[in-house]
């Protein structure tokens, strides 16, 4: 079965290793616009000012645009920005210069739409595993019963069943993360915000999220950003990978996948998937900054 | 009886009653063999005595409540009034402009020093107590309040805003959880500082308190009936302590060990 998706995605482009030459930089620039997006990201820079008085450009001219449904993966080495990009999406975080867009909007703060699963767990002690995953729905002041059915569907998806009344300190960092990515989804936001959600489990429950993740996606049909360190994680995941350069973060590549859907474990063997693999490392090498 | 319970009831149980019974043993005969003057340092046998005494003939009960009732009065107007203080610092920055200052200079007084003042203030009675108690009590409750509503790390408030928690929602679900902690231990040093206050007021001048008690039992070189009231009050202390403690093990069950400990006086 193949899902057809919404966006049409651009086929035949030829392979890179590095955009380098204006015509790659080109090329970069054609794959990161998409036509209907949902969100748009123009000129975006960000320069964090320090407590010592000095100042770090962690994004620098990043244009991205992010279709309606779309699922995009973002990899860079450690440092490049990519939790600044997405905590500048979530509305959390001031952009220095550039616009976003979302749903043609600017985007001015933080939205109900939006689902954002953080780097660390951030889970609050004194809340039950349960009552950590409703806090979306108790900010939101959304029915209570029904969700609470939910929060208790998402954490058994998560293998997490039976854990409901136990209190954070009481799980191992894997399982944390995943009570994040419950939270993250309990109000069935139609966006998600990824950092690194799988950073913390084994490669086994790794690939167990990851193909549950694919079915959220499909099923529920969400916008989806994903930051990973994993590139195989990022192709098996994505519509599109989108790579950037260390520190000040830009755009270096954008890769479109297009292996077909659903995707299933035994692809990470096929030459195809270790094309997309080979073309991503790629930048890292030439970055100097092995990574995964 | 297993090994284990042989041994947890070894040092729950005996060790504690062994020393105790040799530190009094060793004290008693001390005081005896070497004819140590009463004045000096009373047998323990006579302080038991002085106890007893004072308990069931009421000698002491009438002391004990005033005592008491300074305790917990200045407590709970110092803390209260160091609470509300505290969140008003913390969370009006304009307020914490003006106050802020002045908060800093006085909190580097020796409370105990301005005790002579506040009982020509207030008179004798137990209002001058009073006063000073929550003074002394007022500044670990200040100080913790404030550190405790600063101490939410940034990444609990960032996860509650991108959920579009407004102010209030981040105030009530987590910046007042992470102070309850700090507010705890306040009030703990608060308490036992409490105690002090109340006899240190007492000391200044009184018409009645244990402290005064003191002051009398002193006067008439009766050593015995003295350490009986400092065995009261440790015992007071260490009530009130308890009672703090059950109530911030219940109330901040998720803090395995105290917050970061600030000595307000
Ligand atoms: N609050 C901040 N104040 C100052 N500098 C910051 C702040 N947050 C991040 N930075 C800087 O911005 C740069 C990008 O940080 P960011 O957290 O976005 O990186 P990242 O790509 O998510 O890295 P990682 O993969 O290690 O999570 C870093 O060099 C960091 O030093
Ligand atoms: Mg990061």
């Amino acid at each position: 079965m193949s899902l057809t998706r919404v966006l049409p995605l651009p086929t035949g482009l030829p392979w890179r290793t590095a955009a380098t030459t204006p015509a790659q930089t080109r090329a970069v620039a054609a794959e990161s616009r998409r036509d209907g997006s949902l969100v748009r990201i123009n000129g975006l820079e960000k320069i964090y000012a320090t407590k010592d008085g000095q100042t770090i450009h962690a994004l620098k001219d990043v244009n991205l645009d992010i279709g309606e449904t779309e699922f995009i993966s973002i990899v860079g080495p450690s440092g490049c920005g990519k939790t600044t990009l997405l905590k500048i999406l979530a509305g959390i975080l001031s952009r220095s210069t550039g616009e976003v867009t979302i749903h043609g909007q600017a985007l001015s703060g933080p939205s109900r739409e939006i689902g954002v699963v953080f780097q660390a767990p951030v889970l609050l002690p004194w809340r039950t595993v349960l009552q950590n995953v409703l806090v979306p729905v108790e900010v939101q002041k959304r029915d209570r019963t029904r969700f609470e059915a939910r929060a208790r569907d998402l954490l058994a998806m998560a293998g997490l069943a039976g854990f409901e009344n136990k209190y954070p300190n009481e799980l191992s960092g894997g399982m944390q993360q995943r009570v994040g990515i419950c939270r993250a989804l309990v109000h069935n936001p139609s966006f998600l915000l990824m950092d690194e959600p799988f950073g913390a489990l084994d490669a086994m429950t790794r690939e167990t999220m990851n193909e549950e993740l694919q079915r959220i996606w499909t099923e529920s049909r969400k916008t989806v950003l994903l930051v990973t360190h994993s590139i195989p994680e990022a192709v098996y995941l994505a519509d599109r990978v989108v790579v950037m350069t260390p520190r000040p973060g830009r755009i270096v590549d954008v890769i479109p996948v297009d292996l077909p859907r659903p995707r299933t474990l035994a692809m990470h063997n096929t030459p195809e998937f270790g094309r997309f693999v080979a073309r991503i490392r790629a930048h890292f090498n030439s970055a100097g900054t092995l990574d995964t | 009886m297993s090994r284990t319970a042989l041994y947890r009831f070894t040092n729950t149980v005996l060790l504690p009653v062994a020393t105790f019974c040799v530190f009094v043993g060793g004290w008693e005969a001390i005081v005896r063999l070497a004819g140590i003057s009463k004045i000096v340092l009373p047998p323990p046998s006579d302080i038991a005595l002085a106890f007893w005494n004072g308990l069931l003939a009421g000698d002491f009960s009438w002391h004990l409540a005033v005592t008491m009732y300074e305790i917990l009065a200045g407590f709970v107007v110092g803390a209260l009034s160091g609470l509300l203080l505290g969140f008003l610092v913390a969370l009006v920055p304009l307020a914490e402009r003006i106050f802020y200052p002045y908060i800093v200079a006085f909190q580097t007084v020796p409370k105990v020093a301005i005790a002579p003042i506040i009982v020509i203030w207030f008179g004798y009675g137990v209002t001058s107590k009073i006063v000073i108690t929550a003074t002394i009590a007022f500044f670990p409750l200040l100080a913790n309040t404030i550190m405790g509503l600063r101490a939410t790390p940034h990444d609990q408030i960032e996860m509650l805003v991108s959920y579009t928690a407004s102010r209030w929602q981040v105030f009530r679900m987590v910046r007042l959880k992470q102070a309850l902690p700090y507010i705890f231990v306040g009030l703990d040093v608060a308490i036992v500082l409490s105690v002090i206050g109340a006899i240190v007021g007492e000391f200044v001048g009184a018409k009645a308190g244990l402290g005064y008690l003191i002051l009398q039992k002193n006067f008439n070189f009766d050593m015995a009936g003295t350490f009986a009231i400092l065995i009261i009050l440790s015992l007071i202390g260490v009530g009130l302590h308890a009672l703090i403690s059950a109530a911030q093990r219940r109330i901040v069950f998720w803090i395995d060990t105290g917050g970061e400990r600030v000595m307000g006086a």
